[in-house]
């Protein structure tokens, strides 16, 4: 049962993941583009954990909680350098 | 015992994969910038916690280890996700918004990001003791 | 000395449970290291946070957060309907502005984090001296009623913590 359940949630968090790249491909502004990046990193992170659980694997867990870190920070830089123009004042 | 885990994990997994599945969707049908933030900000954390906690569940009841590294992910995705909300907002109003569109700030002092454009940054939020104000000039 | 050892003790705590639940099983060398890890790490930031945050009531946090979840769990249902089944045109965003009675940066910041994920509600942006918050709703009829939920909600509650 469990397989099947990861079947579907796979197949979810990539549906989600190819609406994201519509996004980022079609977006009134640089804004939505962002946003878009980060919700992409999210469905990445899900996408890495669901992986572990199907492999019965542990190392995955590092990766999700780099890229949930690498993820933050470059939203963060994206954001700062629209608002400020500079990302390190 | 295991046939219960197994259907809680299965759930668990299915719903966090249609939460996903409609922050992502969200991002397409609502019709603007602000209201396009609330979808991914909301529907998406609940998706990666619901994956996160399956997972744990799944390591502990089936593999017998108990791993911590989901709960910080969890936690991490939790706290992260209003700053970098609050980040996007931001740099909306900053590019594309209009001051007069917003609501009054019922206060002095008008919204922190356009009296950013208006001088030079200063620290707001510091908690050392405010100048006296300057004495008015009596008419 | 004990003052200027431990800047942020909170903060130290924070950091040897992480490290604790980083490593992902309980020795003693690695619990020797977070502590010496938990109190290097303070004592370099404390010139970015020079206070120390007053917890006027700790044991409060945990109903708070208790609260908080339970509202992240209804707004991910909320939200989820309204993106699914509502209209674009039946849709009523509104701006609000909510004045605060929280002073401490601290307490602004995990009020300005709550509102954000809870039901339907984003923080945008904080006027320039700090005394309100502008929030966009994705779908309020009624916005004063968002407003006093916020203020009754959670800032009553975050007055009880921090001051």
């Amino acid at each position: 049962m469990i397989h099947y359940a990861l079947i579907f949630a796979f197949s979810c968090f990539g549906l989600g993941l190819l609406f994201n790249l519509y996004r980022i491909f079609v977006a009134p502004g640089v804004v939505d583009r962002v946003l878009a990046l980060d919700t992409m990193v999210i469905n990445i992170i899900a996408l890495l954990v669901l992986y572990g659980i199907s492999s019965h694997s542990g190392v995955y867990f590092e990766a999700a909680l780099l890229f949930a870190m690498t993820g933050f920070v470059s939203t963060v830089a994206y954001c700062k350098f629209i608002l400020r123009g500079d990302i390190i004042e | 015992m295991e046939q219960i885990a197994e259907i809680v994990i299965s759930l668990l997994l299915v719903a966090a994969g249609i939460f996903g599945l409609v922050g992502s969707y969200g991002l397409l049908k609502l019709p603007d910038t602000m209201s396009r933030l609330h979808a991914p900000t909301k529907a998406t954390t609940l998706g990666v916690g619901g994956v996160l906690i399956a997972s744990m569940l799944y390591f502990w009841i089936f593999r017998d280890t108990l791993s911590w590294h989901e709960l910080l992910i969890t936690m991490f995705l939790l706290l992260t996700a209003p700053i970098t909300a609050n980040f996007i907002a931001k740099a909306h109003l900053h590019r594309f918004g209009n001051a007069d569109d917003l609501p009054d700030t019922q206060t002095d002092h008008i919204w922190a990001t356009f009296e950013d454009e208006a001088e030079e940054l200063q620290p707001v939020m510091t908690r050392t003791t405010p100048k006296p104000a300057p004495p008015k000039a009596d008419h | 000395m004990l003052r200027k050892l431990f800047p942020h003790p909170y903060l130290t705590l924070l950091l040897i449970i992480t490290w604790m639940l980083l490593v992902n099983h309980l020795k003693l060398g690695s619990l020797v290291f977070a502590v010496i890890l938990g109190t290097i790490i303070p004592i370099i930031t404390a010139p970015y946070w020079p206070d120390r945050p007053l917890l006027r009531n700790p044991v409060a946090i945990i109903g708070y957060i208790l609260i908080v979840l339970y509202d992240i769990v209804k707004s991910n249902f909320i939200v989820a309907g309204i993106v699914l089944f509502k209209p674009k045109t039946k849709l009523q965003s509104a701006w609000i502005t909510v004045p605060l009675d929280l002073r401490t940066p601290e307490a602004i910041t995990v009020l300005a984090g709550t509102i954000t994920m809870t039901p339907g509600t984003v923080t945008a942006d904080m006027s320039g001296d700090g005394k309100a918050l502008l929030i966009h709703c994705l779908h309020a009829p009624d916005p004063d009623s968002v407003r006093d939920e916020i203020k009754s909600r959670y800032e009553a509650r975050l007055m009880r913590i921090f001051e």
